[in-house]
This record gives C-alpha cells, sequence and structure tokens, in this order.
C-alpha cells in the first residue's frame, strides 16, 4: 500500500530532513510513527501527500509511483488519502455540515450523494446531532471529530494523522484514538504520527521510531513499545 | 462543471467580496470611476465625429474636364468616381447649370447684363463634377486617382479642411485612447489588490481544499468569479448613471441653449448607449477577469 525505498529530503544545503529512509505499510494496516521534533515525521507526511518531492529515493502509494505522477493528477490521487492534523483546520464560517461537505464539493461529489454521505460520517463519528454548530461552538476533541469526518468522507483507502491528539485532553485524546481504530477496522489503512507514548504503549500497534530523518526502529503490531 | 458546482463557485465568488467589503468597494469604485470617464469620452468622442463627418460631408472635391470633353466622356468619368468606396456622393453639374449659378450670385439685381452672354456662355468648358466624401482622410489618394483619369483637366480640393479635419479627429483619438488606457491599468491593479488580500484571507481555505484533492480549477474559480462580479458591478453602474445623466444633458442644453442647436446636435441616446452598454461591460468584465487571472498566476501556486 504505502513502500518508501531509499528516500531521502533535504530542503537545501543542510542535513537532510529524511535520510535513505525505506519502509512498507501494508493495505489495512495500523501505524505509528513517533520521534522527536526534527526527527523528520511531518517530512513523511508532507512527501505521502506529495507536497514534497523527495531528492533521492522512490515512493509508491496504491500502486502508483509518485513521482510519475503529473502535477494536474495531483488532486485525484489526493483523493485516496484522508488528512486530518493537530491544529482541526476547520473553516470557522462554516458548520460542522459545511465543513464535511465541503471536503465533498472540492471533488465534485453531486449534492444527492452529499446529502447521504455527510450525515453517515457524522453519524459515525457521534456528531450527527451537531450538524448545525460551528467549530467555536463545540470542543477540541468533537472539533477533531468533524476533521476525521471531513476526511473520511471522501472515502480514502489511507488515512494519515498529524499529531492528531496534539491539542487535546487525554480523555478526548482516547476517544480521538478509539475513532481511529474503528476506522481501522473498517479496513482504512490508518498512519498516526504523534508524541503521546501512552497511548502508542497502550495501542499495541506497529510503531516506527524516527531520528535525525532516519528510522531507528520498527516494532511490529503486538510488540510491547519500550519508550 | 456540475451545475452545482457553478452555484457554489458564483456563491463563493460573492461571499469573497462580502468577505473583503472594504477592498472590494475600493475596486468597484475605482472600475466605476474609469467606466465612468469612458463612458464620458465615448459620448464626447462619438458626438465630435458626428459634427466633424457632418462637416466633412459638406468639403468637396471639384473635378474639371479637358477643353472639348465630350458628355460621353464626362459621364464615364463619373463613372468611375463613383465606384470608389471613399466617395459618398456625386454632383454633376454642368456648363449651363454652372453659368446659371453665376447668373444667381453675382447678377443678382442687375439680371439684364448677363443678358449678353444668352448665345455665349462664358463658362462653357466649365462642367465639372462635385465629389462628396465618406472619410476625408483619404483625399489625396482620391485626388491623385481622379487625376489619372482621361479628359480631367483639374481636379481642386481644399488640403487644408481635409488634413485639418483628419489631424483632430486623430488626436481626439489618441489622447482618448491614452486615458482609458492608464484608468484600465490602474483597475487592473486594484482588483488585483483586491484579490491578493482575498487570496490571504482564504489561505487556510485553499489549503484544505488542495490537500483533500480539490482540483486547480475549483481552487481558483472563486477568486476569478470574484473580479468578474467586481467588473460587471464596476461597469453596471456607471453606465445607468451616464444614461440618465445623458438624457438629461440633452433636454437641459436643448432648453437652455437653443443657439447652439444649428451647429451642435446631441446623438440619440438610444445611438450613443447601443454601443457604449455592450463595449462598457465587456471592458469591465475583461478587467476583472484580467486582474483576477494574473493575481492567481502571481499568488495562487496550487
Amino acid at each position: 500500500m504505502i513502500k518508501l525505498e531509499n528516500v531521502s529530503k533535504a530542503y537545501s544545503a543542510g542535513i537532510p530532513a529524511l535520510n535513505d529512509v525505506s519502509l512498507s505499510i501494508e493495505a489495512g494496516e495500523f501505524v505509528f510513527v513517533v520521534g522527536d521534533s526534527g526527527s523528520g515525521k511531518s517530512t513523511l507526511i508532507k512527501l505521502l501527500l506529495k507536497e514534497l518531492e523527495p531528492t533521492k529515493g522512490s515512493i509508491t502509494i496504491n500502486s502508483q509511483k509518485l513521482g510519475n505522477i503529473r502535477h494536474r493528477d495531483i488532486p485525484r490521487f489526493r483523493r485516496n488519502i484522508g488528512v486530518v492534523f493537530q491544529d482541526f483546520r476547520l473553516l470557522k464560517d462554516r458548520n460542522v455540515y459545511e465543513n464535511v461537505a465541503f471536503a465533498q464539493r472540492a471533488v465534485g461529489t453531486p449534492v444527492k450523494v452529499m446529502r447521504r454521505k455527510v450525515p453517515a460520517v457524522l453519524s459515525m463519528v457521534g456528531l450527527a446531532a451537531k450538524y448545525k454548530s460551528y467549530p467555536k461552538e463545540i470542543s477540541g476533541g468533537e472539533q477533531q471529530r468533524v476533521a476525521i469526518a471531513r476526511a473520511l468522507v471522501n472515502e480514502p483507502k489511507i488515512l494519515l494523522a498529524d499529531e492528531p491528539t496534539g491539542n487535546l485532553d487525554s480523555h478526548n485524546a482516547w476517544e480521538i484514538m478509539k475513532l481511529l481504530e474503528e476506522i481501522n477496522h473498517r479496513g482504512t489503512t490508518v498512519l498516526v504520527v504523534t508524541h503521546n507514548l501512552d497511548i502508542v504503549k497502550a495501542m499495541r500497534k506497529r510503531v516506527i521510531t524516527m531520528r535525525k530523518g532516519v528510522v531507528i526502529d520498527d516494532e511490529q503490531a503486538g510488540d510491547i513499545y519500550e519508550d | 462543471m456540475r451545475i452545482s458546482t457553478f452555484w457554489y463557485t458564483l456563491r463563493q465568488g460573492a461571499k469573497n467580496i462580502w468577505k473583503n467589503k472594504m477592498f472590494s468597494l475600493a475596486s468597484i469604485a475605482t472600475m466605476s470611476a474609469c467606466i465612468f470617464l469612458f463612458g464620458i469620452f465615448y459620448s464626447v468622442v462619438v458626438n465630435f465625429q458626428s459634427v466633424v463627418k457632418e462637416v466633412e460631408s459638406g468639403v468637396a472635391v471639384t473635378v474639371f474636364f479637358v477643353d472639348g470633353a465630350t458628355q460621353a466622356q464626362m459621364d464615364a468619368v463619373g463613372e468611375q468616381i463613383g465606384k470608389r468606396v471613399e466617395v459618398s456622393n456625386k454632383v454633376f453639374v454642368s456648363a449651363e447649370a454652372a453659368w446659371e449659378n453665376f447668373q444667381k450670385i453675382y447678377f443678382k439685381g442687375v439680371e439684364e447684363m448677363a443678358e449678353g452672354f444668352a448665345e455665349d456662355n462664358p463658362l462653357a468648358n466649365s462642367a465639372h463634377y462635385e465629389v462628396y466624401m465618406n472619410d476625408i482622410s483619404m483625399q489625396e489618394s482620391l485626388v491623385t486617382y481622379i487625376e489619372s483619369l482621361d479628359g480631367v483637366k483639374e481636379v481642386k480640393s481644399s488640403d487644408l479642411a481635409a488634413n485639418t479635419l483628419t489631424d483632430f479627429n486623430r488626436l481626439i483619438g489618441y489622447v482618448s485612447a491614452g486615458i482609458i488606457l492608464i484608468l484600465l491599468c490602474v483597475a487592473v491593479f486594484l482588483i488585483s489588490n483586491t484579490v491578493t488580500i482575498g487570496i490571504a484571507v482564504r489561505r487556510e481555505e485553499i489549503a484544505i481544499m488542495k490537500l483533500i484533492g480539490a482540483t486547480d480549477y475549483f481552487v481558483r474559480a472563486p477568486f476569478i468569479v470574484e473580479g468578474i462580479l467586481i467588473g460587471v458591478i464596476g461597469s453596471a453602474l456607471p453606465l445607468l448613471v451616464l444614461y440618465q445623466m445623458y438624457r438629461r444633458i440633452i433636454v437641459y442644453v436643448g432648453e437652455k441653449f437653443l443657439w447652439l442647436s444649428g451647429m451642435l446636435e446631441f446623438l440619440p441616446v438610444n445611438k450613443v448607449f447601443s454601443t457604449l452598454v455592450p463595449v462598457g461591460l465587456i471592458l469591465g468584465v475583461g478587467i476583472g477577469f484580467l486582474g483576477s487571472r494574473m493575481t492567481i498566476r502571481k499568488h495562487l501556486k496550487v
């Protein structure tokens, strides 16, 4: 599903943000990527979204080599990847329903389909009753649920979450993790970048550890993660 | 494009204007000023040209024939002149008609003095054509052409009148084109500024759109719509004001400055605005489109 072969990324003449990284993630996996600031986690997410081009090596997602995707085909490629951020990135002037529908509108989904799918995905993340609320009227945890609903409404095969619990208290962080696990059980490949080692330990999923742009450890699901 | 996407894009374009009220207002005001001035220039120029045309139509080239030229020869020359595109009208004045005109002017009150010439027309060789043109700037080439025709002795024309009118026409054209061009550049610049602010305000939304797989077109279209809407509003408003102004000015000048009526006749409002309205709107839409397109190419990398 996701394959990186000897991928390096250097921003300028300095130290590379990623250095000769090779890894493979199978369809349906749930993977954590952990590491300190500057370890290359965010660069990895940007490379997977084709926001950045690798300096060296190749990335394959859903059997598609990212280097072969033309600029005008990038939107179509990104529709297979849902993305969630630490700061939620919701549109503050639109209510919950409109925030989720926005993702469907942007890819040209017919209104009829939108009216069916948006309530369904809001119901899945437990926000069906709050569809008229605006972001400032709901809690951080609920805002992150809206962001997850928005990421899922176009039915992507992969969900990338960049520090999804970074702005949440531990209760809400757990709720979000449970939701991501449920999404994974439904067949979506989930890749979570996080600092929250308590959650990583408790979830007992595959953990890729990065330091200074290099993968230093890759523990399979079920192993007990050592901090 | 889906109908729903079309309406969505239109709504977003309108929302951009609303979110960005002050800059949008400034752009609409500048655009209005441009189109208003353009409208004023246009109205003045077309009216002036109509006056000039009137004057030009009275300027004639006179064609005289060689001594002993037959009527058939003169008719042939007349026929060839009539075929020229720049000729609007030609009048044949026979030797007899020329003498009659002469008598009317110079022997007024002493007609008996002219009777001595009854059998011997002193203007026997004065048969001529008076040729009127629809474009006086073509006078020189027309004169050269007529001079080359068989049977033509002399062509008389007023180079000074022709050149003055042509030069004045050209000057007015250049000055108005120059002023309008400067104004249009200002309008494009201001719309570009407004759209740049709009892009900055919606930067986060654009980033989200890009990440969820929106096409370049979907991201850019609302900004193009914004520019076009500013153009439409900014041109429709001054055109409405100009229409009312023009109507009232015609009536006012007609009532208060009667002495001008012989020299200056305003073109009817419908004649001026049947051209000015579509041109003004196209100009507004064009400037709006150009301003926003330039800006998104520069500031919106998708």
